[in-house]
């Protein structure tokens, strides 16, 4: 999801007869659905979880806005760039929310951004896909965020309450972003033949990219084990993206689009959508830096940093000096 | 280089009458801009009508290895709260 891969701080999950007296009392709070606030006692790898994936999930946020940032000078309307301009701005608050969650447990915001820098910190593999015309707008908020929004509100109930509370806001505003693409995605499937195509062209590019948001299979995703029993995740991979597909494919009927790809089908049995892999090749390349946008990413946001610092710097000697002058005085 | 500007609390009074509460947290070099900031950030939709920005350092918290004897004396003094009192039906609502 935004938050991928994230490898657990501690390799399997430490069964209760090796716990320490403190773990073991750790876990029951846990177990008793009660939130861990920041002063209290933690496990350490339960706090390098944490930053990890609060982390990661901030700064996918941030980056999160530049596929999108791509297209506001060029929305085809007044009032279609003022709502995306207002949805890029509350990913701004978004990572915020997350940064300042994660520096309850001890990280500095600075820090988490130089790791994110140096490249030794990921965010999300979506945003290292291309946004190549203004359906693709629309298919982020209606399937990006939509993904977002099955991932978030299960994490509302998250174990650790700055954690747990920035989801619940996030998703407050979340709601606004699915829906706004959804919007934007309908005029174009209900226009002319033409931008019916380019609405059902930006489906099935963005398909794939969005299932694999959820992250690979349970069966191979070896580090949520412990992840789970911390209920630092709630869901697992698979039972999300199940959600996902539940909740999109009629979506997509009402559109009147094709179906992204043929293995999609109602299946009785199960009560749910089966639906094909996408290429966990792809994925894992995506990952590891070679997705058509990495590059790019990494550099819009290195070139913001940098051009921001005057500007953080500037300000913060002028507050020293006022504040040295009230002292004098 | 580390110049990080300080962490303040933000704290915001929504429009009917509540009092303020604690809505997060953001960065900023003073008062000034903490405010501004958290209008952008925490007011975006109606969310209140006055702002109070603390920095964070200035806050004093009660420890939770505390939790026990901090709150203790009046766990043990439910006649505190007004259903530990049985009142006649007949007397009406009180």
């Amino acid at each position: 999801m935004y938050a991928q891969l994230i490898k657990t701080a501690r390799s399997g999950i430490t069964p209760r007869d090796e716990m320490t007296d403190q773990e073991r009392e750790f876990q029951d709070r846990i177990d008793r659905n009660e939130k861990i606030e920041p002063k209290d006692w933690m496990p350490d790898d339960y706090r390098a979880t944490l930053i990890r994936q609060i982390g990661q999930h901030a700064h996918s946020e941030v980056v999160g806005q530049l596929p999108e940032g791509n297209w506001i000078t060029r929305a085809p309307t007044l009032e279609r760039k003022a709502i995306l301009l207002a949805k890029v701005q509350d990913e701004a608050g978004h990572g915020l929310y997350l940064y300042s969650a994660a520096e309850t447990l001890g990280e500095s915001r600075d820090e988490l951004v130089r790791l994110l820098h140096e490249g030794r910190m990921k965010y999300s593999s979506i945003f290292n896909y291309p946004t190549l015309n203004w359906a693709d707008i629309g298919a982020v908020g209606w399937l990006v965020d939509g993904a977002a929004i099955v991932n978030q509100v299960a994490l509302q109930r998250t174990s650790y309450g700055p954690y747990s509370r920035a989801m619940v806001r996030i998703c407050k505003e979340e709601s606004f972003h699915a829906r706004q693409g959804y919007h934007a995605i309908m005029q174009m499937a209900f226009g002319t033949p033409a931008q019916k195509q380019m609405a059902q062209d930006a489906l099935n590019r963005l398909w794939f990219p969005a299932m694999m948001m959820f992250g690979p299979h349970d069966s191979d995703s070896t580090h949520s084990e412990q992840s789970m029993a911390w209920k630092i995740k709630v869901k697992s991979n698979d039972e999300l993206r199940q959600q996902f597909v539940d909740q999109t494919i009629p979506q997509i009927e009402y559109l009147g689009l094709d179906l992204p790809e043929p293995g999609i089908k109602w299946n009785e049995e199960r009560g749910h959508y089966d639906f094909s892999d996408p290429d966990w090749d792809e994925f894992m390349d995506v990952i590891r830096g070679n997705g058509p946008c990495n590059v790019d990413r990494l550099a819009a946001r290195q070139k913001a940093w940098d051009d921001g610092e005057w500007v953080r710097d500037g300000l913060m000697a002028h507050a020293k000096k006022k504040a040295a002058k009230l002292a004098a005085e | 280089m580390s110049n990080e500007w300080p962490l303040w609390e933000i704290f915001i009074r929504g429009q009917h009458g509540m009092s303020h509460r604690h809505v997060g947290s953001l960065h900023a070099p003073d008062a000034e801009m903490a405010i501004k900031n958290a209008r952008d950030v925490y007011t975006r939709r109606n969310e209140g009508v006055s702002i109070w920005a603390v920095e964070a350092a200035h806050i004093a918290a009660s420890s939770p290895e505390e939790k026990g004897p901090l709150y203790e004396p009046s766990n043990t003094k439910v006649y505190r709260h007004p259903t530990f009192f049985d009142i006649p039906e007949e007397v009406g609502h009180m």
